[in-house]
Order: structure tokens, then C-alpha cells, then sequence
């Protein structure tokens, strides 16, 4: 005999139901009378605890526990994008509409909007079959972005009538499926799929284009792959959601989700204003037109800051089965993995490092393992990248989070402190930052950038590196006595520094820049130390060298030199020359 | 007239057990007498179908398993809501100690609150003048905003704070918007609350403060609700009389600890520090509640003040305060020593909403330049010093001593000034351009051509900058 489900114990966002009942692992239910939404996440045959997404309080043991059957899931149609959710899918908006400036609880609205009509255009035709994955119809869902409403991924069959063209709301069937065990099934623009399960596709590509982001740290240096995966850690105010701002404004993906998980509310309402003012330039068309937002502040309840992530992922994967390349930026999966802490103390289960569950490694390697380049099902191929923020405590990277997850990404962009306190943006440290996607990308950019890019760049990460160690030394004595050729890298790196990797978010041209300009630029920062080092080498000492202006002029070319017009960088070379002529004349 | 449960199954802590409790609620506020005289309140803190778990604000002293009564009030923690509340004193429970007599509530609330929802609010912009520098010019402070001061022990954080409220309600409150500020204290000495409320008295604030006061030696879980008791307050004054409401919150370290008490007494399995797992979200329930809310007049801006135990910033609480406020102002011990006041580290200070309110239409338009060019060469500075404590000052390249003198006039004169002195932001602007006029104009890499063109004049003698 199984007991109805109610409520036995209440501790925090963790409820007790006592005695075997017929939930399901992982099944969504409604807690208590306010209909609060929860999970299923541990049975056995005493008790069944529920983890509860909304704020417990004012719940009472025999209340009632409403099962629905399914897993926690997604609605996927039409409306997801130019939209702001909470951690489990509900629109803000709409929250917003109903129950003022604040966030109450067990508020039930529809994820998306059920009585908007859409322009519908079919694609199949009666008698055809279909597989997995077909798409079915084609709707304008933004001026961007095209929505192709798909066969769910676990269908097959043959259409037995099909709607014409027109307006529909996502709920109308548009063709009705025959399975071939002769089950006949409506298909709607709808589809739902629970949160945890990796959509399904029929093949992983390696890494072979890279997600070009406009910044150049980013893109000379350290480059992620479209279905690629990066980590950015960083102790506080060193830049994290800067970064990811600055990707999710300029990066050639398609459509970006932007999930704030346990972050502050400010910034997703400054996300919110920027990107619907801000036009994409390359479509002109709002940000926002390509992009969902998944907010799950710090003070939303910690259950739903676990979801939030997962939410995210599986809108990212349903436009990627579509054919579009997908940019995930999570901020922060620290918060994520406190929350998942956070639960586990509650369920008091062993704790492994630092109090996080032993589990920790094997959730965030899971996560980042549904990022990738694929064949979708029905043919086409799209991407999922993952750019995970990673707040570690105190700055330091030898925590667990900063670890493990280190194991799962293949791009590591870490961020400085003391770069940070200078002001020194993005700061993002050449030294400690990583990208295994290099190799993988290299045949890329010498097809369609420039056939020395990769050497290039090499050229400038050694220089960098050579300042480091010159560094040591000056620390200890001063630059002074170094000899001329070491002053040169130094002044060499300085350029490098300050007229390269530093870029500046709120300039009109410096905010993102293009792969040409990007190559322009570092080719006319070693064609200078190429011919400063020609000088030095006829003995030519530094201090003579620096009364040229040359160097202050070449750190200004990012400002000085529009992004259209890469001809300046023929008066850069002309002047450079100028100045090689010139010191050669002046000390003859 | 409601049920009552004589005695009690267990007394841990701060922490009671009731057993065959009926119809009890999660986080419900319950009122126990003990010996049925002396009141005490709690709140439960885990419940089950005939058990429940109470926290006691007033600590279980004099309790024993048979002489309570406990009653429940079938109601959340809630607070009684008027603009009388300004000029009062109340005590950690919100019981008034002022021998005023009660507040006639026009609304009672929750003191939990709920989350903002981030589209109704509103993104801050409008900047507030404290009249101090190092935060004027280089972490302005917003209106909305979130920006603690990260202190240790024996700083003047207070003296700050209280320079912050005298300057910010005098400055630009000219024009007739209401402004009003709630002060509460966790866990502070008495002398620090005494000089909080001298402080406004002497201002003439006193009538538009609403004080909270948890003491030292007042009980430890009280602690975890004068917070949120304060921060209702502030959200009611603000979102619905329209008022403009600074709110100080001092200390968060005792709040933290009173957290940390209460769950070792639950058992609960600890994170950082022996500090549970759910101390970044209960820190979040309460910073998050700064901010404009779309459409009211109002604001709520938050300095919490936090003194870093053994002046650590990694330690968890400024460590995860920090990943939750917009920013943050970091005093520094070894200028403290050198007689500077205030004693802000600039280079650990932040502010974030900063680049957003300042610049033209705001400040003036070289105020994002000026500001990140200071950061960058007292950057610079460091380095500078460094190398001269190993090779000696006298080694030192021109450079490199012209920012040894640059680092000295920006401590004294940018970062110092007097406990009542009240800069505009012109003044600040003026004293950055002089500093930086002490540097060769190449040095100056983060500021515009044509923004140095108009405002750079080199200064001779150090002595000039003073003079403004």
C-alpha cells in the first residue's frame, strides 16, 4: 500500500515525506499548498526528500505533495529568445506583470507565451516521413533569428495531414505524425525535454573554427573553438562578467544564452538594458534578438540556482539541433557548485574537499561535456560553447571548483588580481592562461586570416615570456643595468602590453576588433622590434631609441586606426621606417 | 485563545525542541514565557510532523524542559511599518528601547522579504557625493548601490562611515528629495553605537535615522535578525513613501559568527571556516536588497561595515561579501600608521556601478580617464618601492623616484584629507590633474589625447597641489 504523499519534515529548500510512495526520482512535484515547484531527489522505502526551488517558509507538515509525472523540464517553442527567465523557465516579465517589482512564491505562469501567433512557414509536405529531428516548419522568432520547429528527438514517422501556411500559436498541431507502430501523434511548435538529458545528436566533429570574440587577448592568444569549452576564473572585481559581457556583445555566435546564476540582480537588469539598446554589427539588429537571459539571482532560492545551469544548457542544445552555433556564458559556476554544497549539507551526505560533495568532479565534467561541435540529428551541424565564470574564495585557484574544473575545459583564461588593480583590462594574465585549441585551429587561421598568424602570435607570447623572467632581475636591481637588447624586449613587451592585450570595453573602436586588424596590428608590433633590434644591434643604445615617439604611436594605433580602414597600418610601416632612417642619420 | 505547549523535549544552544507540536510552519515565529513571566520569542527553524526545532533570540537562559509556555503565532517574523519609525531607537527584535512607546503600524511585513525581480529594477546611475575623495574620484558610490568597507579591528571605519552620512545627506539633498537613513548595529561595543547616535545628533539627522541596536553583549541570535529587520524598514520607506534611505550595517563579521554559532548547534556539516554551507546565500538575501526598484522614487543604497579577521581579505566573509556588493572600500593598516585619514587602500577598492554614473552629463567628462589613470600609476608606485626597499632610493632610475614622490602627494593629499572636510568633485578632479601633472606627460597612457590636451599642465613644486 502506498501512502499519499505529505509532508513530514521541513529543513530549509530540503522537505521529508514519510513512508514509500510512488514518486519517481527526479519527477517535478508541487509542495504544499502555495503549489511551491520541487524535485524528487533521493527515494527509499522510509522517506523521499524533495528539493524545493521556492522559499519554504510558512510550509506545515501535512501538507499535501502533488505529483506530475515527469521530470523537471523545459518548454522549447517559439519566445525563448529576446526573453528573461528565472532558474526553472518562468518568464520574469510575466512574474513581474502579475505579482509587482517582487518575486512570490509558487506563482504558476506559462514559460512561454501560449496565445502569441506566429508567422508559420511549412516545410514538409503530406506522405513524407520524417526522422528525429526533421524540421518541420520555419518561424521568424526575432529579426535575427529563425526558429525551426524540429520532430522531437524520440519520433519517427509518416505525415498524414499537414496545416498550410499562416499564424499559429505554439499549441495548434501543424501536422499529425503516424508512428510507425500506426500510433497517430499531433505535432505542435512544442516540444519539452527534461533538464538533465543531453539532447540527443548523430555525431561530434573535433574542433576546427574558432568562436572569434573581437578580443584580442582572446582570439591571437587564446582562442576557444566554436563547441568549445572555457574557463575564466577570478577573485572578485578582476573582470569575470566583464569578460563575458564583452563575449556575449561581440562574439560570431549565433545565439547566446546568458545564465546569471547567483549573481547579482543589478547586472542582469544592466544586461537587460544593454543588450536591447545595442545593435549586433554585423546583422543590425538588436543584441537581444539573439539572445535568452537566464537570471537566478543570489537571493533567489539556492534549489533553482542549481537548476538554473542545466535550464540553460538545454535551451542551448534545442537551437543548436536548429543548426545554429550556440555561446553558453555561465556566471558564475561557483555559485552553482555552492549550491549543490549548499543541498548536500542539507541532505547531510559525506562532504569530500572543502565541504563540497564528493560528486562535484563528475557534475561539472558531465556539464561541460554537453558543449561541443555536432551533427544534429536531422543533418545539420551546430555548436554548443561553454564559457564558465569560476569565482574562487579568496582568489585562489587551488580550490576545488578552480580545479575541477580545469580538468573539464580545454581554454583556461585566468584573471589577475594585480593587473586587475592596475586597471590593466581584460585582465586576463598571459602567463597563467592556456588554450588547447590552438593546434586544432591553426589550419584555420592561416586560410582565412594570414598564413604567419600562428607564428606571429608565438613571436609575441616569447616576448612576453622573456619579459617575466627579465622582470626577476629588474626587481632586483633595476632596469638600468640591464644590457640594450633586454631593455628593447622589455619596451617591446610594454607596447605589447599596453597597445595589444589591454582593450578598452567602453571605446567605440577598441571594444571589438576584427581578426585583420587584429594580425595588422601584431605584425606592425614586430616589424618595430624587428628593426629596433637592427638598431640596437649596430650598438645603438636605448636611451636614443626612446626619443622617438614611435612606441607611444604604435600603442595608440588601437584607438588611432578605425577598424574599417587597415590601409593606415601602410603609414604605421612607412613611419617605423622613418624612424629606423632617422636614428641611423641622426648617430651616423 | 490559541494552543499552548507546556515544556519543552530539549535545550541545545540557542536551540529548543518542542514535541507534539500541531500545525506548525516552517520559519514561524513562536513566543515562549518562561516560569510565565519573562517573554521570550524564537523562531522555527526545522519542523516536522510532531516536532519542531526553535531558535531563541533571547538565548535559553532560565529554560528548562518544564517551565515554558509556548504559544504559535501562526505568522512569519514580521515587522510593524511607519514613517514614525524615523528618530527611534529600536532594539535587535525591533522592540522600541527609546521609551517612546510603541510604533502604530499603518502595514506589518515579513522581515524575510522576497527576491527583486531583476526587471523591475532599476539600473543606478545617479551618483552620491560623499565629499571625499579616494571614494568621489576613484570608487564613487551610486545610488542603489551596495559598497561595503572592508575594515580591521582599530580602524576608523565608524569615523568613515559617519563622515559618509554627514556629507552624503548634506551635499546634494538640497532639492527637496526626502532622505532618511537606518542604522543597525550587530554585535558592535556600546561606545561604537553611542558614537553613531552623537554623530547624528550633532548633524541634525537625528530625526530621519532609524536605529537598530543588537549590542555586544546582546543575545547572539538576535543578531540574524536585526539585519533584515532594518532592511524591511528601508524597503518600505523607500519603494512606497519615496524616500532616498542610506542604511548602515555594522558589523557583518558578528552577524556572520552569530550564523556560524547557531549551526554548529544544529549539527549541520560545516564549509569554510566552520561556516555553513549557506553563508553566501544568506549574505546574498541581504545585500541584494539595495537597488531602485522601476518606477518609485525611492532608493535603497547599503554600506556594510566588515571588519576582515586578521585583516585577511580571503577570509569567507569579505571574501564572499565581496563576489556579492558592487565593490567595495578597503582600509588599509599600514596608512592607518601613517597618520592618513581616511586610510583607503585604493588598489583593492572598487566600485562597480561607478563607470555608469560618472563623465559627462554626470561628473564631468574626464573623471573616467583621470580615475583610471591614478589607479594605473599608484600602481606603478608599488613596483617603484618594492625595487627601492631592495637597491635603496638613491639606485633608483629618474622614473622611478619621480613615482616615489607621485605615490607620497597621492597619499597625503588625494587619499588624506579632514575628518570634516567636504570636497567637491571639481576639487577632486583639480587634485588628480595636479598629481598627475607631477609625471611626464608620456607616462599618462590611459588618458585621451585630446582630454590631456585640455587639462595637463605639469606641476613644479609638490607644494603647488595643495593649493586648490
Amino acid at each position: 500500500m502506498l501512502n499519499k504523499p505529505i509532508i513530514y519534515g521541513i529543513n530549509g529548500p530540503v522537505v521529508y515525506i514519510k513512508g514509500k510512495t510512488d514518486l519517481r526520482m527526479g519527477e517535478m512535484v508541487y509542495v504544499g499548498k502555495e503549489k511551491l515547484v520541487g524535485e524528487v531527489i533521493r527515494l527509499d522505502k522510509d522517506q523521499t526528500t524533495i528539493q524545493v526551488y521556492e522559499e519554504t517558509t510558512g510550509l506545515k507538515p501535512g501538507e499535501e505533495v502533488i505529483s506530475t509525472g515527469s521530470a523537471i523540464s523545459v518548454t522549447l517553442a517559439p519566445g525563448i529568445l529576446n526573453n528573461i527567465f528565472d532558474g526553472i523557465e518562468r518568464p520574469l516579465s510575466e512574474i513581474a506583470k502579475d505579482g509587482g517589482a517582487y518575486i512570490n512564491r509558487g506563482v504558476s505562469v506559462d514559460s512561454l507565451d501560449r496565445s502569441k501567433l506566429w508567422d508559420t512557414h511549412i516545410v514538409v509536405e503530406k506522405g513524407q516521413h520524417l526522422y528525429p529531428g526533421t524540421i518541420i516548419a520555419e518561424v521568424p522568432e526575432t529579426s535575427a533569428i529563425v526558429h525551426k520547429v524540429m520532430v522531437p528527438p524520440n519520433m519517427e514517422g509518416t505525415v498524414l495531414n499537414v496545416v498550410e501556411d499562416g499564424q499559429y500559436t505554439i499549441d495548434t498541431p501543424l501536422l499529425t505524425l503516424q508512428l510507425d507502430n500506426g500510433e497517430e501523434v499531433p505535432l505542435t511548435m512544442t516540444q519539452k525535454w527534461p533538464i538533465r538529458v543531453p539532447r540527443p545528436t548523430s555525431k561530434r566533429y573535433p574542433a576546427s573554427k574558432p568562436l572569434v570574440t573581437g578580443q584580442r587577448i582572446l582570439d591571437t592568444l587564446f582562442p576557444i573553438a566554436k563547441g568549445g569549452t572555457a574557463a575564466v576564473p577570478g577573485g572578485f572585481g578582476t573582470g569575470k562578467t566583464m569578460t563575458q559581457h564583452q563575449i556575449a556583445k561581440w562574439s560570431d555566435a549565433d545565439i547566446i544564452i546568458y545564465i546569471g546564476c547567483g549573481e547579482r540582480g543589478n547586472e542582469m537588469t544592466q544586461v537587460l538594458e544593454d543588450f536591447s539598446n545595442l545593435v549586433d554589427p554585423k546583422s543590425g539588429n538588436p543584441l537581444m534578438a539573439r539572445t535568452s537571459l537566464i537570471a537566478n539571482t543570489s537571493n533567489m532560492p539556492v534549489a533553482a540556482r542549481e537548476a538554473s545551469i542545466y535550464t540553460g544548457l538545454t535551451l542551448a542544445e534545442y537551437y543548436r539541433d536548429m543548426g545554429y552555433h550556440v555561446a553558453i556564458m555561465a556566471d558564475s559556476t561557483s555559485r552553482w557548485a555552492e549550491a549543490l554544497r549548499e543541498l548536500s549539507g542539507r541532505l547531510e551526505e559525506m562532504p569530500a574537499e572543502e565541504g563540497f560533495p564528493a560528486y562535484l568532479a563528475s557534475k561539472l565534467s558531465a556539464f561541460y561535456e554537453r558543449a561541443g561541435m555536432m551533427q544534429n540529428l536531422n543533418g545539420t551541424e551546430g555548436s554548443v560553447s561553454i564559457i564558465g565564470a569560476v569565482s574562487p574564495q579568496g582568489g585562489d585557484f587551488s580550490e576545488p571548483v578552480t580545479q575541477n574544473t580545469k580538468r573539464c575545459v580545454r581554454c583556461f583564461w585566468g584573471l589577475d588580481k594585480s593587473l586587475a588593480y592596475a586597471r590593466h583590462f581584460p585582465a586576463i594574465h598571459w602567463l597563467t592562461s592556456y588554450s588547447e585549441y590552438l593546434s586544432d585551429l591553426a589550419p584555420w587561421y592561416a586560410n582565412n586570416v594570414d598564413k604567419n598568424f600562428i607564428d606571429c602570435r608565438n613571436q609575441l607570447v616569447a616576448l612576453l615570456n622573456q619579459e617575466s623572467s627579465l622582470m626577476e632581475i629588474v626587481k632586483l636591481i633595476g632596469s638600468d643595468v640591464l644590457p640594450d637588447d633586454q631593455k628593447l624586449v622589455l619596451e617591446i613587451a610594454r607596447v605589447i602590453r599596453l597597445g595589444f592585450l589591454q582593450q578598452n570595453a567602453f571605446h567605440k573602436e577598441d571594444t571589438c576588433v576584427p581578426m585583420k586588424k587584429q594580425m595588422k596590428m601584431m605584425e606592425t608590433i614586430l616589424y618595430l622590434y624587428q628593426k629596433s633590434r637592427a638598431l640596437v644591434t649596430m650598438g645603438m643604445p636605448m636611451s636614443l631609441l626612446r626619443k622617438h615617439d614611435i612606441f607611444e604611436k604604435v600603442i595608440a594605433i588601437k584607438y588611432d586606426v578605425p577598424n574599417a580602414d587597415l590601409n593606415a597600418f601602410d603609414r604605421y610601416k612607412q613611419a617605423i621606417d622613418d624612424y629606423y632612417n632617422a636614428v641611423l642619420a641622426e648617430n651616423a | 485563545m490559541s494552543i499552548q505547549y507546556l515544556g519543552l523535549s530539549e535545550i541545545n544552544g540557542p536551540l529548543i525542541a518542542l514535541e507534539g507540536v500541531q500545525d506548525a510552519a516552517y520559519d514561524e515565529i513562536v513566543e515562549i514565557a518562561v516560569d510565565k513571566k519573562e517573554k521570550k520569542l524564537g523562531r522555527i527553524i526545522e519542523c516536522y510532523k510532531d516536532k519542531a526545532v526553535v531558535q531563541v533570540f533571547q538565548g535559553t537562559e532560565n529554560m528548562s524542559l518544564v517551565n515554558t509556555h509556548t504559544k504559535l503565532t501562526g505568522h512569519p517574523m514580521e515587522v510593524a511599518l511607519s514613517t514614525d519609525v524615523l528618530g527611534r531607537t529600536f532594539n535587535g527584535l525591533g522592540q522600541p528601547i527609546d521609551g517612546l512607546g510603541p510604533i502604530v503600524a499603518e502595514e506589518k511585513r515579513d522581515i524575510n522579504g522576497q527576491p527583486l525581480n531583476p526587471v523591475s529594477r532599476e539600473y543606478p546611475r545617479n551618483y552620491i557625493r560623499t565629499g571625499i575623495s579616494a571614494i568621489d574620484g576613484l570608487t564613487t558610490l551610486i545610488r542603489g548601490q551596495k559598497l561595503p568597507i572592508f575594515s580591521g579591528n582599530g580602524l576608523p571605519h565608524d569615523k568613515l562611515a559617519a563622515q559618509i552620512v554627514k556629507q552624503a545627506s548634506l551635499g546634494d539633498n538640497a532639492d527637496g528629495e526626502q532622505f532618511a537613513i537606518v542604522f543597525a548595529a550587530m554585535g558592535v561595543k556600546y561606545d561604537v553605537a553611542e558614537f553613531f547616535r552623537r554623530t547624528f545628533e550633532e548633524s541634525g539627522v537625528s530625526d530621519h535615522v532609524a536605529m537598530f541596536l543588537n549590542l555586544a553583549n546582546d543575545p547572539v541570535v538576535e543578531r540574524l535578525i536585526t539585519p533584515k529587520l532594518a532592511l524591511t524598514v528601508a524597503e518600505y520607506l523607500a519603494f512606497e513613501k519615496g524616500m532616498h534611505i542610506l542604511v548602515i550595517l555594522t558589523d557583518m563579521t558578528s552577524f556572520a559568527e552569530a550564523m556560524r554559532e547557531v549551526s554548529s548547534s544544529k549539527g549541520e556539516i560545516p564549509s569554510r571556516k566552520g561556516y555553513p554551507g549557506y553563508l553566501y546565500s544568506e549574505l546574498a538575501t541581504i545585500y541584494e536588497r539595495a537597488g531602485i526598484v522601476a518606477g518609485c522614487s525611492g532608493s535603497v543604497t547599503q554600506i556594510p561595515i566588515l571588519t576582515m579577521p586578521n585583516d585577511d581579505i580571503t577570509h569567507p566573509i569579505p571574501d564572499l561579501t565581496g563576489y556579492i556588493t558592487e565593490g567595495q572600500i578597503v582600509l588599509d593598516r599600514e596608512l592607518f600608521g601613517q597618520s592618513i585619514y581616511p586610510p583607503i587602500n585604493v588598489l583593492p577598492s572598487l566600485s562597480r556601478l561607478m563607470k555608469d554614473g560618472i563623465g559627462e552629463g554626470y561628473t564631468r567628462k574626464d573623471h573616467q580617464d583621470v580615475s583610471s589613470q591614478l589607479f594605473s600609476s599608484y600602481a606603478k608606485v608599488g613596483d617603484a618601492r618594492a625595487l627601492a626597499s631592495v637597491i635603496g632610493e638613491d639606485e633608483l632610475s629618474d622614473l622611478d623616484k619621480i613615482y616615489l614622490t607621485f605615490g607620497k602627494a597621492f597619499e597625503q593629499v588625494f587619499v588624506g584629507q579632514g575628518e570634516d572636510e567636504n570636497r567637491t568633485i571639481i576639487n577632486t578632479l583639480t587634485i588628480g590633474w595636479k598629481l598627475l601633472g607631477l609625471l611626464p606627460r608620456e607616462e599618462l597612457d590611459r588618458i585621451d589625447t585630446k582630454l590631456l590636451d585640455e587639462y595637463y599642465v605639469p606641476t613644479e613644486k609638490v607644494e603647488d597641489i595643495l593649493d586648490y
